[in-house]
C-alpha cells in the first residue's frame, strides 16, 4: 500500500512543526526518517496514523485519505515512547490488540505465536509488561504494531533501548517485513538508516532537506571523489606537481611530507584512480596506499541540518 | 468481536487484575450493609419489608464509588500515553468512550449483584413490593450511568486521576444536593426548574416505582451529554 503525502502542514500555536511537506513511499520500500529533535518527524508520523489532524494538506494511504478513518486498520504503529498497559501480561495484551484490530478468532492464536517468536518474547510472554526491561517492552511494542499483519508500518525510533544483538535482530525483522510492506521508521542512529532503509528522508525545521538513497545523498553532498594516496620513492614536490597535471585531478594537497601522503580531489564526475596508478608506473614510484574517502552520513546530516 | 466490547472487557479485567475492584466492592458492600442492617434507621427499625434504607445509602456510596472507578479511564491513559496507541488502533473515538462506559457500568452492576442477598433476606422477612424494589435497582443503575458519564467526562479533561476524581465528586454533589437545596429555597418556576435538575428528585421518582418519561429523558440527557463531551475531549489532542 502506497503512502502519498501532499503539502502537509501542522502548527502548534505560532510554531510550525511541519511546513508543506510532500513525499511518497512505495510498497516494499523502507523509508528512514531523519532529522534533529523537533524537526517534525513525530508530528508527521502521528498525522499519517490519524492520531493528529493536519492543518492543511492530505495523506493518502493506498488512495484513501487518512481523514476517512478507513485507513487505521492497515497501519501498525509504534509510538515514540512506546506506551503500553503495564498491568497486563504480554500474551493478554497481544490478544487484546489482535481483537481490537479485528484479527479473526481462528487466526488470533497463530498471529500471537508468530509475533512472540519473531520478536523473541518467548521467555517473557507470561510476565506483566511492567516487569519487563526496556528492550523487551520495545519488542512488545513492535509485536503489537505487527499483530494484525498491517500493510503499513510506522515505527518511531524502533530500536531505542535495545542491546546490540537485539538491534541486529530487529533490523533484520524490519528488513524482512519491508520486502512486502511499506515501512516508515524514524531514528537518530545514522548507521541504522544505512543498514535498514532503502531511502532516506532528512527533515529539518518542518522542511524536507534531502531525499534519496544513502549513495545519492553522498553524491549530492560531495560531488567529487576524494582519494588519500601514499606515493613513495619520489620527491614530494615533484609528485605533487605531476599529480596536478593529470586531467582528471582537480586539486592536490600534501598531507604529510615524511609519509608522502596526498589528498587528491578529482574533477567532478571523473575518477582519477587509474590515472594516478599509471603516473606512478611511468615514474617508477611506489603506490603504497590509495583510499577513497566516503563522506560519512553524519557529515551530510550535519551539513543539511545546521545552518 | 466488536471493538467496543473488546475495550469494555479489557477495562473490566484490569479492575480485577489490580486490587481496585476488590477494595471498592468491599467498601461498597461494607458501607451499605452496615447502614442497612446494623446502625441507624435500619431495616429492623423501620419494620417494613423494603430496601428503602439500602437505596438511600447506596445513592451516597455510589456518589464516591463511581468517581473512583471512572477517574483513571482517560486520565491515566493520557498520562502514560497509551491513549495514542488506543486511538490509532482500528476503533473510533466513540467506540472507545462507549467501551469504557460499559466497563464501568458492568462494575457497578457487579457491585449491585452482590447486594441481592439483602433483597432475598428482606423478602423473607415480610411482604415485599417486588416491583418497587426492582425499580429501585433500576434507578440506581440509571443514576450510576449518569455519574459514570460525568466521571468519564471529567477524566477526559485532565491527565491527573485525583483531579478527575475530585471534579466528578464535586459534580455529583451538585446534582445530588445543591440543586435540591436551591430548589427548596426558591419558589415558583425557578424552584421547580432546580428541582427538575436534581438527581435525587428523579431517583426518588423512579424508585417509587413510577417510570416517567421525564425521568428517563433526564438521565438519558446527562448520559449522552457526558459521553459526547468526553468523546469531543479526546478527539482534540493538543
Amino acid at each position: 500500500m502506497d503512502i502519498k503525502i501532499q503539502e502537509l502542514t501542522k502548527s502548534y500555536g505560532q510554531q510550525k512543526a511541519v511546513d508543506q511537506i510532500s513525499f511518497e513511499v512505495k510498497t516494499g520500500e523502507i523509508l528512514g526518517f531523519l532529522g534533529p529533535n523537533g524537526a517534525g518527524k513525530t508530528t508527521t508520523m502521528k498525522i499519517i496514523t490519524g492520531y493528529l489532524e493536519s492543518d492543511g494538506g492530505e495523506v493518502w494511504l493506498g488512495g484513501k485519505s487518512v481523514k476517512s478513518g478507513e485507513t487505521k486498520r492497515h497501519i501498525g504503529y509504534l509510538p515514540e515512547h512506546n506506551p503500553l498497559y503495564l498491568d497486563m501480561p504480554v500474551i493478554d495484551y497481544l490478544a487484546f490488540c489482535a481483537a481490537i484490530q479485528g484479527v479473526s478468532k481462528s487466526q488470533v492464536n497463530d498471529r500471537i505465536r508468530k509475533m512472540v517468536r519473531d520478536c523473541g518474547l518467548d521467555e517473557e510472554k507470561h510476565k506483566k509488561i511492567g516487569e519487563l526491561s526496556k528492550g523487551y517492552r520495545q519488542r512488545v511494542g513492535l509485536a503489537q504494531a505487527m499483530i494484525h499483519d498491517p500493510e503499513i508500518l510506522i515505527l518511531d525510533e524502533p530500536t531505542t533501548g535495545l542491546d546490540p544483538n537485539q538491534i541486529v535482530e530487529i533490523r533484520a525483522l524490519i528488513r524482512n517485513i519491508g520486502k512486502e510492506k511499506t515501512v516508515i521508521l524514524s531514528t537518530h542512529i545514522l548507521p541504522e538508516v544505512e543498514a535498514t532503509c532503502d531511502r532516506i528522508l532528512i527533515i529539518n525545521k518542518g522542511h524536507i532537506v534531502a531525499d534519496g538513497t544513502a549513495a545519492t545523498l553522498r553524491k549530492q553532498a560531495h560531488g567529487q571523489q576524494v582519494l588519500h594516496v601514499r606515493i613513495e620513492d619520489g620527491n614530494s614536490n615533484d609528485i605533487s606537481q605531476q599529480l596536478k597535471t593529470l586531467p582528471s585531478v582537480a586539486a592536490v594537497e600534501l598531507l604529510d611530507t615524511e609519509g608522502q601522503r596526498f589528498e587528491v580531489q578529482s574533477q567532478a564526475e571523473l575518477l582519477s584512480n587509474r590515472d594516478i596508478f599509471n603516473l606512478c608506473v611511468k615514474n617508477k614510484w611506489a603506490l603504497t596506499e590509495m583510499v577513497a574517502l566516503e563522506t560519512r552520513l553524519e557529515d551530510i546530516f550535519r551539513d543539511l541540518t545546521l545552518n | 468481536m466488536n471493538p467496543t466490547w473488546v475495550i469494555a472487557k479489557r477495562e473490566l479485567g484490569s479492575y480485577f487484575d489490580s486490587l481496585v475492584a476488590y477494595i471498592l466492592l468491599i467498601a461498597f458492600l461494607g458501607l451499605t450493609g452496615f447502614f442497612t442492617w446494623l446502625i441507624g434507621a435500619d431495616v429492623f427499625l423501620r419494620k417494613q419489608a423494603d430496601l428503602y434504607v439500602f437505596f438511600a445509602v447506596a445513592q451516597l456510596t455510589l456518589l464516591i464509588f463511581v468517581p473512583a472507578i471512572t477517574m483513571r479511564q482517560f486520565a491515566e491513559e493520557k498520562r502514560t500515553g497509551t491513549i495514542e496507541l488506543l486511538l490509532t488502533k482500528n476503533v473510533t473515538n466513540r467506540q472507545v468512550v462507549i467501551g469504557k462506559f460499559l466497563s464501568c457500568l458492568l462494575m457497578v452492576c457487579i457491585a449491585l449483584l452482590f447486594t441481592l442477598p439483602y433483597y432475598i433476606t428482606v423478602s423473607y422477612l415480610g411482604n415485599m413490593d417486588h416491583g418497587a424494589t426492582l425499580c429501585g435497582y433500576f434507578g440506581l443503575i440509571l443514576m450510576s450511568s449518569a455519574y459514570i458519564s460525568i466521571g468519564l467526562f471529567t477524566s477526559s479533561l485532565t491527565n491527573n486521576q485525583i483531579v478527575a476524581f475530585l471534579l466528578s465528586i464535586f459534580a455529583g454533589l451538585i446534582f445530588q444536593f445543591l440543586f435540591d437545596i436551591i430548589a427548596n429555597n426558591m419558589t415558583g418556576w425557578l424552584g421547580s426548574f432546580f428541582e427538575s435538575l436534581s438527581m435525587r428528585t428523579h431517583f426518588d421518582s423512579v424508585s417509587r416505582g413510577v417510570l416517567d418519561t421525564k425521568d428517563l429523558i433526564y438521565f438519558g440527557t446527562i448520559i449522552v451529554l457526558g459521553l459526547f463531551l468526553a468523546e469531543w475531549n479526546i478527539s482534540k489532542k493538543n
